[in-house]
């Protein structure tokens, strides 16, 4: 059991609000950041901290936030991009629906860290009812003198905002949650400039996910090198797991980086194993835009170590024998599921989300999908399965926003790890589409 | 002043300015396409990605190269910048998977499609397509849309270049259409039934790089290699005046802005001049005008521009083609 940064007391009866959160340590980083210590100081312990973005792509935190453009005169910003709307993925969702005033809290903090006098917390359109929790926050804080003019008498101004989406997966990608916020279309910009010089409202801006900014209160409180302490090499500190699929214990787990998949697939304390003891398939260990994996290498890496739950191990071997750690929305397949299925339906949610604004993406999405519905009910080709690889070639690293590479790799990857089942899905295709099929050679093969 | 390398050539551009317009300083075949961006208007590009690059030196101070192909038309040079175009493998693989995404949903009518001949995406595909196709499914169709007296709207041939939007953004005063709906269902549309009525908003046919917008008053007249090419001019009270006429015979069948090489305009010009403006006697011709843009209209065989052309109101009579005698 390692130390719960970010849940601690997310189970304390009336956490949601300002007094019981107060009770429980809240806002001490505010009143340390804001009375002791400068905005680049803050920089500098969350820099020391190796804190890591936790919506996906793993980028250094405190990198980030040095990157951002201070030109006089222009107002900088902090968005916080809580559009958690990457399928398999929930941990933001329960984080704030439970305990509103850490991200509050870490919102203040960032804020402060930055510069910022405005900040926007983006929220998904379909949690509106966390949107209100939020607010509710929001006005207590305000109440309480922790936003608004003057914070605590030191003389800092900031006002926060929650503004919802509108239903969009893509509006996720920081520029897409710009255009958007600024009341546009969701369409990602082109990158350079980036939204460290030229963001919301052209200006500088940071979008962060809600787990690393609400990892932010801790680091000032605790210093950035205890965060640093916590976790295996560069991936430091804790993180949330959305653990889903036929496990016995799906939910989110706080882990310290560095636990191995094997533990946290079977030890009691996180997914407890799986579900009526079946046999594990796969696994897709970080959302489903990232690459699956066979139980043979998501347990050991290809050169035949342990794999641990962090940024590095996860994303071993390249794409050829790793994945990524991704949003840690880890999706466990036992072996009575489709794999060819699984794909089509990822594919299917990726053509649905395309924004439409670049032709690779707007046309391959759709085009794999109907490639993998046909391959799923038994009317594919056995040079469908070359195609779908061509087709996700042509997509990746072409288009605008990564939405493109989201959706090319998990079908290269199901294809590169399950072509077997590809081809007995078009060899037997009346045995394929009866229900509850699924092929189990390539277990059978696993295990001897 | 930036200095790069395209293609093994020299060139040199003031800082700021996109690869793509560094290699159309260059000119020739090493220009990369572009179906999206257009120089008059701002914003645009970056969404067709068939003017992908790859660049091996990122710049003198920084010589690693960039990790993934990038768009020309919205990438700015750095000095010391290498670009690789029509030298590079990958950029021509990578530009021919993404001209036969632009031809999966498109309908390949161009033995009805008025822009037949003029077509930026028929000549991309000529030169970076593939002769079959992979693609099994229903293309996406959808009904043609009426936008007011001039304009017709036949989505199904769109590429989503945002081009018209653009135009209605910055020329006119009012846009009513825009991209409703995402993915590969997105479609220009004004929502509710509307009319595009403004005094520039024939400019969306112009700068439209397939037959997605065309003028309702040159529809299935003809086809644009048998009409000819005139620049001509006329005093307007709202734009320059500066036109092409096209004609056949002594009718003018169509007018349009006049554009460069890279198909793009030089200036917008007013609906007036576009639609009503239909007979010679309303124009002052200045002379044949040379298409030099990969089209067969360039390979038209009408007589080569005559310098000095009387300034009359009949247009000059066709001429039988010399043709080479033994």
């Amino acid at each position: 059991m390692g130390i719960k940064i970010l849940t601690e007391h997310i189970n304390v009866p009336g956490i949601e609000t300002l007094e019981v959160y107060r009770k429980h340590g809240g806002y001490r980083s505010v009143e340390k950041a804001l009375k002791t210590m400068t905005p680049d100081e803050v920089v500098e312990e969350v820099k020391t901290s190796g804190l890591r973005g936790r919506g996906g792509a793993g980028f250094p935190a405190g990198m980030k936030w040095s990157f951002l453009a201070k030109p006089e005169g222009i107002p900088r910003y902090l968005v916080c991009n809580a559009d958690e709307s990457e399928p398999g993925t929930f941990k933001d969702r329960v984080f704030m629906e439970k305990n509103p005033h850490a991200l509050v809290e870490g919102m203040i903090t960032s804020s402060y860290a930055l510069g910022a006098n405005t900040s926007y917390i983006y929220i998904r359109g379909e949690m509106m009812f966390i949107l209100r929790i939020l607010e509710k926050a929001i006005a207590e804080a305000y109440a309480a003198g922790l936003l608004g003019k003057n914070i605590l008498g030191s003389g800092y101004d900031l006002d926060l905002h929650v503004a919802p989406g509108g239903g969009a997966y893509i509006c996720g990608e920081e520029t897409a949650l710009l255009e958007s916020l600024e009341g546009k279309r969701g369409n990602p910009r082109n990158k350079p400039p980036f939204p460290a010089v030229k963001g919301l409202f052209q200006s500088p801006t940071v979008v962060n996910n809600v787990e690393t900014i609400a990892s932010v209160p801790w680091i000032v409180n605790n210093t950035g090198a205890e965060y640093a302490k916590i976790g295996v090499g560069r991936s430091t500190g804790t993180k949330l797991i959305s653990a889903s699929g036929n496990i016995n214990r799906p939910g989110v787990y706080e882990i310290d980086l560095g636990v191995p998949v094997e533990e946290f697939i079977y030890s009691d304390e996180y997914c407890g194993g799986i579900w009526k003891g079946k046999e594990l398939k796969a696994v897709v260990p970080g959302g489903s835009s990232v690459p699956i994996l066979p139980k043979e290498l998501i347990l050991k890496t290809a050169a035949g170590e342990d794999r641990l739950m962090t940024y590095e191990s996860l994303s071993d071997g390249g794409f050829v024998s790793g994945s990524m750690l991704g949003s840690g929305a880890f999706i466990v397949f036992d072996e009575d599921q489709c794999i060819v299925r699984n794909t089509w339906n990822y594919a299917r949610f990726y053509h649905h989300e395309s924004c439409g604004q670049c032709s690779p993406c707007r046309e391959g999405t759709g085009w794999m999908e109907r490639v993998l519905h046909r391959i799923e009910h038994g009317h594919g080709h056995q040079q469908d399965i070359d195609l779908l690889v061509s087709v996700a070639k042509q997509i990746e690293g072409n288009t605008i926003c990564p939405l493109g590479d989201a959706a090319a790799w998990p079908v290269a990857s199901a294809i590169r790890h399950f072509r077997e089942e590809f081809e007995w899905h078009i060899k037997h295709p009346q045995e394929a589409i009866a229900p509850g099929a699924v092929y189990r050679g390539q277990l059978a093969a696993a295990t001897v | 002043m930036a200095k790069i390398t395209f293609d093994g050539i020299e060139v040199e551009v003031e800082d700021g300015t996109t690869i793509l317009q560094a290699a159309r300083k260059i000119g020739g075949d090493v220009v990369p396409p572009a179906m999206c961006f257009y120089t008059p208007l701002k914003g645009s590009g970056g969404k067709c990605r068939v003017c992908l690059v790859k660049v091996t030196q990122g710049s003198a101070r920084d010589p690693r190269p960039m990790p993934k192909l990038v768009a020309s038309c919205i990438t700015p040079v750095q000095d010391g910048m290498v670009v690789e175009n029509t030298t590079n493998e990958d950029v021509l693989n990578a530009r021919k998977g993404i001209v036969e995404m632009l031809l999966i949903n498109h309908p390949l009518d161009c033995p009805v499609c008025d822009q037949a001949g003029e077509c930026d995406l028929q000549n991309l595909s000529y030169e970076h397509g593939v002769s079959a196709t992979r693609y099994e499914e229903p293309r996406r169709t959808f009904d043609k849309v009426d936008l007011g007296p001039y304009i017709q709207l036949h989505m199904t041939r769109c590429i989503l270049c945002y081009r018209c939007v653009y135009t209605a953004d910055q020329i006119t005063e009012k846009r009513v259409h825009g991209v409703l709906g995402r993915g590969d269902a997105a479609e220009i549309g004004t929502y509710i039934e509307n009319v595009i009525d403004n005094d520039f908003s024939g400019n969306v046919i112009d700068v439209c790089p397939v037959g997605a917008l065309t003028d309702k008053t040159w529809r299935f007249k003809n086809r644009v290699w048998f009409t000819k090419p005139l620049n001509a001019h006329r005093d307007c009270p709202t734009c320059s005046g500066k036109v092409t006429l096209w004609s056949r015979g002594d009718a003018v069948l169509r007018v349009t802005a006049r554009k460069d090489e890279y198909a793009e305009v030089e200036e917008f010009i007013c609906n007036t001049c576009r639609f009503d403006k239909k007979e010679v006697s309303d124009w002052t011709i200045e002379g044949p005008r040379n298409i030099d843009r990969g089209s067969v209209i360039s390979a038209n065989h009408y007589e080569l521009p005559v310098v000095n052309v009387p300034i009359v109101p009949n247009l000059p009579k066709s001429t039988v083609k010399k043709m080479p005698t033994e």
